[in-house]
């Protein structure tokens, strides 16, 4: 490790002396991978020497794994040397000045959504003075939060203000070395967000609400850190359902979640990122590793997502029930359409005794999007008394699409039980004609119907976010019929 | 009101429909029997615009209008209501809900303001009270878990909220314990105005006991097969269909009640 260091330190030297400086303090750095990237990432976020070497150590890693290739997708392969790790938010002059300069499509898309017009400026990349009513609005719920002595801010200030707790938890639910992916986000993380309830503190709102528009640009290498104390309680949203404005291609986001005793976490994720063009040309790949612990009796924690978003989608939130008692719970939409491919689903780990899972998982595919829900219900030989739910429905509008199942079950408990229920039904033309006979046009047969599908994750999500993903689905479903 | 001349159908390139010939008055009632696979549910189906059910010949005429150049939602909101013979279920989606949507688009099309949600309660509530249908239903998604008799009043229901101009029901009568038909036959019967008209599907007399027909028809092979008045039917209940198929045509109870056979 220390030799490791000092050849970091000593190449960071030899940098300085031909001008790496003014390098670091540019917008971005030039594209490609190696340690001094990293470094170089390090430094500007001005952080201790522990996790500089963390990030190298998971990129020492990471340059001797594979990418994986066992999900249902297609992928062209990704230049890992083209990308440029870090790169400051568009200064202004580069940005369209005002909305009148933004893609009238995208525009109308956040009226359909009831964007308010205050957050659309910022969405569409528009140039606009920073402050916004939702900043002000932000500054009193900080206030609140800080009254209720829970900590939610970016994840670097939580590095440079509460060293301790980042150091403690970070990577200790998602190994750095985890897979792919996640290995490469530990080296090259570039925010995200922080979260920690203390003991017995019911978080008093949902977090991010309020902010959501200000972490619209973290980056394509998201890190998320939420952390319950005992007897303590947080819903946390991420994301956005009005399509974001992104030049990256590659997203690679880790969340970890920590709920300790009698804590309870809820996650809930509309992801909406560009899904390509109708061609399926461009389009954000998202590879993302969520993983919850449920490290202490009685905890809970659930996952909620919306995902319409992406060309390709990775993803599969798990839970790791390691207290007795503690719950898993996965609540999932993922909507393919166009040339969209989702390969996603959940891994419920079950080692502490009585430890319950439950996991509603609904795909729907149009156009010739691939849609494949993958998941694994792991009971562990100490789970005495586990019990796991599956519920995984296919919906397919069109010919051209596909829906894949693949469970997969490992159980080394005969006590556990575990219940698995797949369906996978073609969008009802009889369903349709049902609704065209009463007189409903079909445009708003089929959102109904699908909404009607959806409707045991949607009623998972905090109310304003469940009528957003909701318009969400209709827009995305646009001309998928017909 | 609706004016059927030489329907030709198929399906899957099937010809089921052969030159079919119907006509039915503004404020009547007929009744249409025949025998399984006839061809009963698909005229229904072609009537109400339903894909896959290729119209090859004929013209229908509905309140003057050329139905088939209408599209299925347009037919609904013209007042075309179907009753089918196996309702859909539509997981998730609230029935009451479903029914305010039909209704309100409905509305729409003919000019008429939306009702928001306190006003369609009271009527629904209305309609509810007179069909004697459990208010459990409502809260429940369109006809998932119901019965088979529970969404065959689910249909008549819908019906009676939205008060269709024609009503075609297939089949609403079979599988119906006693109490179901009769709320069935009470829905049927509110429904019958001047300016309105009912097609029934049925292949049982009891229905009729408690609608009476105006005419009874027999549709075999494709076509109308025999007319006649309500004592069609219980010839065809006692007899069935072979005589027709013998080409016996006979008067059904006296010279009122002729039944004539095309076949
Ligand atoms: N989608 C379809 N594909 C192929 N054949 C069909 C289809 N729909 C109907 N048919 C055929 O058309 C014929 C008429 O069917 P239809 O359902 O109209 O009969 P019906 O008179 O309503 O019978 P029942 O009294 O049993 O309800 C049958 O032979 C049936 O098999
Ligand atoms: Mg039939």
């Amino acid at each position: 490790m220390s030799t490791a260091n000092s050849e970091v330190e000593r190449r960071l030297e030899g940098r300085y002396k031909h001008g790496f400086v003014t390098d670091i303090e540019a917008d971005s750095l030039p594209p490609g991978l190696n340690e001094d990237v990293i470094a170089a990432i390090s430094v500007r976020k001005n952080e201790p020497q522990w996790l500089l070497d963390w990030r190298l150590g998971a990129y020492r890693k990471w340059l001797k794994m594979r990418e994986p290739h066992w999900a249902h997708l297609e992928i062209d392969p990704i230049d890992f040397q083209a990308i440029s790790y870090f790169s400051q938010p568009k200064s202004d002059k580069d940005r369209p000045q005002s909305l009148d300069e933004v893609d009238p499509k995208l525009l109308e898309t956040y009226d359909k959504l009831g964007v308010p017009l205050h957050e659309r400026a910022k969405l569409a990349g528009v140039a606009v003075d920073a402050v916004f009513d939702s900043v002000s609005v932000g500054t009193t719920f900080k206030e609140e939060l800080k009254k209720a002595g829970v900590i939610f801010c970016s994840f670097s200030e939580a590095v440079q203000d509460h060293p301790e707790l980042v150091r403690k938890y970070l990577g200790s639910v998602v190994p750095r070395v985890d897979n792919y992916f996640a290995a490469l986000n530990s080296a090259v993380f570039s925010d995200g967000s922080f979260v920690y309830v203390p003991k017995g503190v019911r978080c008093p709102m949902e977090l991010s609400t309020y902010f959501r528009i200000n972490a619209a640009e973290t980056g394509q290498f998201e890190r998320t850190l939420v952390v319950a104390e005992e007897g303590s309680y947080v819903s946390y949203l991420e994301g956005c359902t009005a399509p974001m404005r992104d030049e990256n291609q590659l997203h690679a986001a880790v969340v970890e979640l920590v709920a300790l005793k009698d804590a309870e976490i809820k996650y809930s994720t509309v992801q909406n990122w560009y899904p390509g063009d109708e061609e399926g040309k461009g389009g954000i790949y998202n590879f993302v590793t969520k993983r919850g612990d449920c490290r202490e009796d009685n905890a809970r924690i659930s996952w909620t997502q919306v995902e319409t978003g992406s060309a390709i989608t990775w993803k599969y939130p798990s839970c790791v029930l390691r207290g007795d008692n503690s719950v898993g719970e996965f609540y999932s939409v993922a909507l393919t359409n166009n040339y969209q491919q989702a390969d996603t689903g959940t891994k419920m780990i079950h080692m502490g005794r009585n430890t319950r899972s439950k996991i509603i998982s609904k795909g729907i595919s149009a156009g010739r999007g691939q849609n494949a829900y993958r998941g694994l219900v792991k009971v562990g030989k100490g789970a005495e008394g586990a019990r796991n739910f599956t519920q995984c429905d296919s919906m397919l509008i069109g010919k051209r699409c596909g829906a894949h199942t693949f469970p997969y079950i490992e159980v080394q408990n005969p006590t556990a039980k575990v219940e698995h229920e797949a369906t996978t039904s073609r969008i009802g033309e009889d369903q349709l004609f049902y609704c065209l006979q009463r007189g409903i046009s079909e445009e708003d047969a089929v959102s109904m119907i699908v909404d009607g599908f959806c409707k045991q994750v949607f009623r998972e999500l905090p109310m304003e976010f469940a009528v957003e993903a909701k318009a969400l689905l209709e827009i995305s479903l646009e001309g998928a019929v017909g | 009101m609706l004016s059927i001349k030489a329907l030709q159908a198929s399906v899957d390139g099937k010809s089921i429909l052969k030159g079919l010939d119907l006509e039915v008055g503004a404020g009547e009632v007929h009744a249409i029997m025949g025998p399984n696979g006839s061809g009963k549910s698909t005229l229904g189906n072609v009537l109400a615009g339903r894909e896959g059910y290729e119209v090859t010949g004929g013209s229908v005429t509905y309140q003057g209008k050329d139905l088939l150049e209408l599209e299925p939602e347009e037919r609904a909101c013209e007042g075309l209501f179907l009753a089918f013979q196996y309702p859909v279920e539509i997981p998730g989606v609230n029935n009451t809900y479903f029914l305010r949507a039909a209704l309100n688009a409905q509305r729409k099309h003919r000019g008429e303001p939306e009702l928001d949600s306190v006003a369609f309660l009271k009527l629904v509530r209305e309609k509810l009270k007179v069909l004697d249908i459990s208010d459990d239903l409502l809260h429940r998604a369109v006809n998932e878990g119901f019965s088979g008799g529970e969404k065959k009043r689910n249909e008549i229901f819908q019906m009676a909220v939205l008060e269709p101009q024609l009503a075609i029901l297939d089949e609403t009568d079979s599988g119906l314990d006693i109490d179901a038909l009769k709320a069935v036959a009470e829905g049927v019967n509110r429904l019958r105005s001047p300016d309105r008209s009912i097609v029934l599907v049925t292949h049982y007399q009891r229905l009729l006991d408690y609608i009476e027909p105006d005419k009874v028809h027999v549709l075999a092979g494709g076509r109308i097969a025999a007319s006649g008045g309500p004592g069609l039917a219980k010839r065809l209940e006692e007899e069935g269909y072979q005589w027709l198929e013998d080409g016996g045509i006979g008067s059904v109870d006296g010279e009122a009640d002729k039944a004539t056979a095309t076949a």
